[in-house]
């Protein structure tokens, strides 16, 4: 079969900056056909976040938009007006699912709840992204990826012990969120196009935090099972965990106490598995070891370059990597040779280095098949063409102020 | 029309290991899958059912966030079923013990790859070559089936067969880089696990999209997720910046690129923290009046977003000289109410006691044969029609031998009888001497 796995399903995209857009993101680099429905004028505010070329904000140029919105079509459509909402349940008739991440009252108020919706379309998934979800007494509280972490996250466990909680960079707490709704709603969408059965699909990105692999879960399981909650610590890992200097920049590692033979192979020092250091449980695990190992490790790191530092702890088959900035990623050899950057042409920003698939599917898998759309570059493809007006239509409706 | 959810009657086998792999298996669970845990006795991995070799029990208590979460800090006879790190991603799962590589384990191994649907594995790079069982081998079995694999680097390159934990791994990915204290060097970055965060939506997804593209086509496919790449997306904007720009970030901490005031702010009592992010006018003149210091939204230094970012440190002390005489809940209420985006920095029991989670009922409480009963982490999102699934605490090593031999695999009482004596079967993991890493 040609194309691509989810070239069937069309997705109706209320989405704006990151959380909701990632998800269709998804949808869209998988091969669905994701409508993105944007304000008549300004469009979605991630075109006004930077990184912009050269630091001059224009609303086709945005970095954050140009990444998360690939192979989307865009149209305007002001909701408020009820011309634009009966558009709306036009659109949404012809459609598999809806994505939104507005506050939980935004699509109630403009008589777009899910109950609306499923009226002109009882097999439609919608999904709704929101900071805290669709109920609760948070429902409408304000956040950030910061206040998400902090509530949600391991956030408190992370960071120095004499420091304050430090969070984690960009906006990788909305990414992470935008995946969860991105499996959620593909789940709901095999129950609806298999059964018939549409649904409405609730993610809090606060529960995504609370239920993140990232240390999160495992900790508040840990406080039932021990009644404590984890505090900021240094980095742990037996032989060794954290990140280290050496003679041109850092390294990463992070082992268990059974890693000890290929810690000591890693620095050349095998015999030293007889040593009184390791000989139990207990001597293994104590300050004095801890102390013994890094008297070992940190002349033998100084004397290596970082690239040089991975090699050896690879061919030990020990957990150890080189620390990169961004910048280093895109001139690394594995990157490279795997292919993962990919040069996207966009008529507006130019031809740019993106990131490229977050999986690969031995067929019909993750394509490029248009950049980021212009502010409603599709209007008269998706209205004239597939709703049915005509170019006067269209001219009448752009006149009011609708698209 | 009552539904069932989407994958009632699909079969998983679950090779995975840590969070990463498990976090995958656990959602198409908790989707209704059957999915079981092939676990090897002889060859425990070092880092999922707890730390391994167990610690003493008088160790645990001095042992870091992660390794301790034992049951009342005590391994017990089985510390594999009783530690947090595993036992928070187990709901719904089954678990069997069988030596793929041991007499007979291949074929045991291959009656239920044929009956299966779906295969994920997470292993130590190699592990799958060294033992046979690569999507070449499975596939000819099976050619519905669909292998989900999730090495850190992929499948092919030069890192092919790298070993790494999340935390490494992010290290690689840029993400030590832009994390760390920006007044420090990328030293000062504690381990994080965002790429297991990262991996097991995604995996899902894939996972999900690929039985649809069974059902349309009738085949099964291999999915290579490089953990590092699935990563890396969720940087984009910063990768961006700079193939646009030749910028490389660093760290902004806990700032934000152009809005401020933007941080945590240390409150009454030990260690008690609160996040306020300010984004625009009205929010700034919010929060002075919340302070009671509305002059300072008049203020020059700060009446515009511009100067706010250009005086955030004078700006961040007048805050935490207001937050330090405060417990971070009451700022929390007081600036929600305001309309300020803010939160208090929760940690475990603060969440416990929180009433949005309690309004929400996140937690699900849980009777485990060999933990008793506790309240575990809920799902990962709701649904309207068809409720996600919670049915069985994490399985115990092997607690489904009997039924996945003989219900499933259709194995007589002499085979199973033969499979405990070579080793296969059993509720216990085998240790040498030394644990030598595998």
């Amino acid at each position: 079969m040609d194309g691509q796995v989810l070239n069937d399903i069309r997705v109706i995209d209320l989405t704006h900056h990151v959380a909701g857009p990632y998800c269709t993101k998804l949808f869209a680099d998988f091969g669905a056909d994701v409508i993105k429905v944007e304000r008549p004028g300004t469009g979605d505010p991630a075109r006004w976040f930077g990184p912009f070329p050269g630091d001059k904000p224009h609303p086709e140029k945005s970095g954050l938009f140009l990444f998360l919105n690939t192979n989307k079509r865009s149209i305007t459509l002001n909701l408020k007006s009820e011309t634009g909402r009966k558009i709306l349940l036009e659109l949404v008739k012809t459609a598999d699912i809806l994505v939104e991440n507005f506050s939980p009252r935004v699509m109630p108020s403009l008589g777009l709840s899910y109950e609306e919706l499923r009226k002109v379309n009882p097999r439609l998934v919608m999904t709704s992204i929101s900071n805290f979800g669709q109920t609760g007494p948070y429902r409408d509280f304000k956040a950030s990826d910061l206040v998400l972490y902090a509530m949600g996250g391991a956030m408190s466990s992370t960071g120095l012990p004499d420091r304050e909680p430090i969070r984690m960079p960009g906006h990788v707490i909305q990414y992470q969120a935008g995946t969860m709704a991105a499996a959620a709603t593909m789940g709901a969408f095999l129950v609806a196009r298999y059964q018939g059965v549409g649904q409405h699909v609730d993610v809090s990105i606060f529960e995504t935090q609370l239920g993140s692999s990232d240390r999160r879960t495992t900790f508040l399981l840990g406080y039932q099972y021990h009644g404590l909650s984890a505090v900021r610590e240094s980095p742990t890992g037996v032989p060794v965990g954290g990140i280290y200097p050496c003679a041109d920049g850092y390294v990463a590692f992070l082992s268990v106490p059974a890693m000890l033979p290929r810690f000591l192979d890693m620095i050349g020092r095998p015999d030293l598995i007889t040593d009184p250091h390791f000989a139990s449980p207990t001597a293994l695990l104590s300050p004095e070891t801890k102390e013994f190992i890094h008297e070992l490790l940190l002349p033998w790191l100084l004397a290596r370059t970082r690239y040089q530092v991975m090699a050896e702890a690879q061919r030990a088959r020990f957990p150890g990597m080189v620390v990169l900035s961004p910048g280093d990623l895109l001139h690394d050899p594995h990157f490279e040779a795997r292919g993962f950057w990919v040069e996207i042409s966009h008529p507006v920003a130019g031809t740019i280095k993106y990131p490229g698939p977050p999986f690969r599917m031995s067929e019909a898998g993750w394509q490029v098949r248009r950049p980021a759309p212009l502010l409603g570059e599709h209007n008269e493809e998706v209205y004239c063409g597939e709703l049915g007006y005509s170019p006067a239509d269209l001219d009448k409706l752009r006149e009011r102020g609708i698209i | 029309m009552v539904a069932t959810l989407p994958l009632e009657g699909i079969r998983v086998v679950d090779l995975t290991v840590v969070w990463a792999g498990p976090t995958v298996t656990m959602i198409l669970g908790d989707l209704g899958a059957q999915v079981i845990r092939v676990e090897s006795r002889h060859h425990p991995p070092g880092s999922t059912r707890g730390i391994l070799p167990p610690p003493p029990k008088e160790a645990v208590p001095r042992l870091g966030n992660i390794a301790r979460c034992y049951v009342n800090l005590d391994p017990g006879e089985r510390p594999w079923n009783r530690h947090a790190m595993f036992n928070w991603h187990g709901r719904n799962k089954l678990s069997m013990t069988l030596e793929i590589d041991g007499p007979r384990g291949m074929e045991v191994f291959r009656r239920l790859v044929e009956i299966s649907d779906v295969l994920v594995e997470n292993n130590a790079a190699g592990l799958v070559e060294r033992l046979g069982i690569d999507y070449p081998v499975l596939s000819a079995w099976n050619p519905r089936l669909i292998m989900l694999r999730m090495p850190p680097f992929g499948l092919n390159g030069p890192y092919k067969y790298f070993q790494g934990f999340g935390s490494t791994v992010e290290a690689v990915a840029g993400f030590v880089w832009i994390r760390h204290y920006p007044d420090s060097d990328p030293a000062s970055a504690t381990p994080t696990f965002h790429m297991d965060a990262a991996s097991g939506g995604a995996g899902a997804f894939a996972v999900l999209a690929a039985l649809h593209y069974r059902n349309r086509t009738g085949r099964g496919m291999l999915i290579d997720l490089a953990q590092a790449e699935n990563m890396v997306q969720h940087i984009g904007e910063i990768i961006l910046d700079y193939t646009m720009n030749g910028r490389v970030q660093g760290s902004f901490g806990n700032r934000h690129p152009t809005a401020a005031p933007h941080g945590v702010y240390r409150c009454q009592g030990e260690d008690r923290w609160v996040a306020i992010s300010v984004f625009t006018d009205g929010q700034f003149v919010a929060l002075c009046r919340a302070m009671g210091r509305p002059e300072l939204a008049a203020d020059p230094r700060f009446s515009t977003q511009e100067g706010r970012y250009a005086h955030q440190d004078e700006l961040d002390q007048i805050i935490q000289s207001w937050t330090i005489t405060r417990a971070p809940r009451e700022v929390f209420e007081t600036l929600q109410a305001a309309g300020v985006p803010a939160g208090p920095v929760m940690t475990e029991a603060d969440v416990y006691a929180d009433p949005h989670v309690r309004a929400r009922n996140w937690f699900k409480e849980m009777t485990h044969p060999e933990c008793g009963t506790h309240e575990y982490p809920g799902h990962l999102w709701r649904q309207s029609e068809v409720p996600l699934k919670f049915e069985t605490p994490s399985p115990c090593l092997g607690e489904h031998n009997e039924y996945v031999y003989k219900g499933l695999l259709g194995y007589s009482d002499a085979d199973y009888e033969e499979f405990v004596r070579l080793g296969h079967i059993g509720p216990d993991y085998v240790f040498p001497q030394r644990t030598p890493a595998r």
